[in-house]
C-alpha cells in the first residue's frame, strides 16, 4: 500500500497540507476489503472448534483484518467452510452460499471439505469435497488444520482481494470454477 | 433384581416368551421372542423395576436382524440387562416398545433408518438421520452406497 500511494503536499495552507493522497480506486477498495474480511459464522464439525480457537484471544484472527464473524450470509464475505459436509448438509449450504452477496470468497477447511478426507471410501453420507457443491477459493489441508493454517489461508484469501478490478463485475480469472466430473 | 430373577418372573409372567438366557455377570442377556416382546416389556418395567431404556442398537446378523435393549434401574450399579431380539431379515418387523419407555421413541427411528427394522405400532417411524429421500438402510452388511446422490457424484475411489 505505502508505494502505491502518493503524498503531494499542495500548498502550505491548512487544512489541505499533508492532508491529500492519490491512489487508484482499485488499490483503496481492495485495501479496505482484504482489511475487514467478515467471515460467516458457520461451523459443521470439529474444524469449527480450530476455527473458534482462531478467533480466540490466543491466535487472535482480528490482528490480521478479519474476524467479526457475522450471523447472516447477507453480512459475509467470507464461508469458512469448517467441518464435514454431509450429503443431507449440502442443500443448506449451497443456500447459505447464494445468500452472500458478491464478492464472496469460500475457503475448505479441513480434509474433509476438501475432499471428503476420512470419509472417502465408506462414508456413504459424506459429500466428497464441498467444491463439487461451490466454487472454492482456497483449500486448508490438515484434520484439522491448526490456527496457523487457517489463518494462512486467510492470507491466500487476502492476495486474491488483492487482484480485484473494481470495474470487472465479472472477476475473470479470479471466480473459481467448480469440480465437475 | 438379579438378571437370575428377571429372567425366572419373565418366564412367570409370559411362558415360552423367553428362547434363551445368558447369566454372564457382566453382561446378562434374554432373548426374547418379538411376538412376546410388547408384554414382556411391560413386565420389565413395572415388575421387574427395569424403569431406565439406556440404549436400543441394532446389529446385521445376516438371515436376521438383531434389536438390542439395554435395560438399567436408577440408582442402581449393577450391570445392565440387555434383551435381544431377533427377526428375520426379509420380514423385520418388531413391537415398539416407545410407550413403555420414551427413550426408544428416537432410538427406534433411528435403527429403523440404518439397519430398516420396522417397529410396529410407532408412532412416527420416519428417518431421524440420513436424508428424508434417502434409499436404504446403511448399516446394513449387504448395503452400497449410491454412485450419485442429488447429482452429485459420490463413490470417487
Amino acid at each position: 500500500m505505502a508505494e502505491s500511494i502518493q503524498e503531494i503536499n499542495l500548498n502550505n495552507d491548512s487544512p489541505t497540507r499533508d492532508n491529500i493522497l492519490i491512489t487508484s480506486v482499485d488499490q483503496l477498495v481492495n485495501w479496505t476489503r482484504r482489511s475487514s474480511v467478515w467471515p460467516m459464522t458457520f461451523g459443521l464439525a470439529c474444524c469449527a472448534i480450530e476455527m473458534m480457537a482462531t478467533g480466540a484471544s490466543h491466535y487472535d484472527i482480528d490482528r490480521f483484518g478479519s474476524g467479526p464473524f457475522r450471523a447472516t450470509p447477507r453480512q459475509a464475505d467470507l464461508m469458512i467452510v469448517a467441518g464435514t459436509v454431509s450429503h443431507k448438509m449440502a442443500p443448506r449450504v449451497k443456500r447459505l452460499y447464494d445468500q452472500m452477496p458478491e464478492p464472496k470468497y469460500v475457503m475448505a477447511m479441513g480434509a474433509c471439505t476438501v475432499c471428503g478426507g476420512p470419509y472417502i471410501k465408506h462414508g456413504y453420507h459424506v459429500l466428497k469435497g464441498v467444491d463439487r457443491l461451490i466454487p472454492v477459493d482456497v483449500y486448508v489441508p490438515g484434520c484439522p488444520p491448526r490456527p496457523e493454517a487457517l489463518l494462512e489461508g486467510l492470507f491466500r484469501i487476502q492476495d486474491k482481494m488483492k487482484r480485484e478490478r473494481v470495474l470487472d463485475r465479472e472477476r475473470k480469472g479470479l471466480r473459481p470454477k467448480l469440480l465437475v466430473e | 433384581m438379579t438378571p437370575e430373577k428377571i429372567h425366572d418372573a419373565l418366564n412367570a409372567a409370559h411362558p415360552g416368551a423367553v428362547l434363551a438366557f445368558d447369566p454372564n455377570p457382566k453382561l446378562p442377556s434374554i432373548k426374547v421372542a418379538p411376538s412376546a416382546w410388547k408384554a414382556a416389556a411391560k413386565t420389565l418395567r413395572d415388575a421387574c423395576g427395569l424403569d431406565y431404556l439406556v440404549c436400543l442398537t441394532s446389529v446385521d446378523r445376516g438371515a436376521e436382524l438383531e434389536a438390542i435393549y439395554t435395560l438399567e434401574t436408577m440408582g442402581e450399579t449393577r450391570a445392565p440387562i440387555h434383551v435381544r431380539v431377533l427377526v428375520p431379515r426379509e420380514n423385520p418387523v418388531i413391537p415398539t416398545v416407545e410407550d413403555v419407555w420414551r427413550t426408544a421413541d428416537w432410538h427406534e427411528r433411528e435403527a429403523w433408518d440404518l439397519m430398516g427394522i420396522v417397529f410396529e405400532g410407532h408412532h412416527n417411524l420416519v428417518r431421524i438421520l440420513c436424508a428424508e429421500d434417502w434409499e436404504g438402510h446403511p448399516l446394513r452388511k449387504d448395503y452400497k452406497s449410491p454412485d450419485t446422490y442429488h447429482g452429485i457424484k459420490n463413490n470417487v475411489t
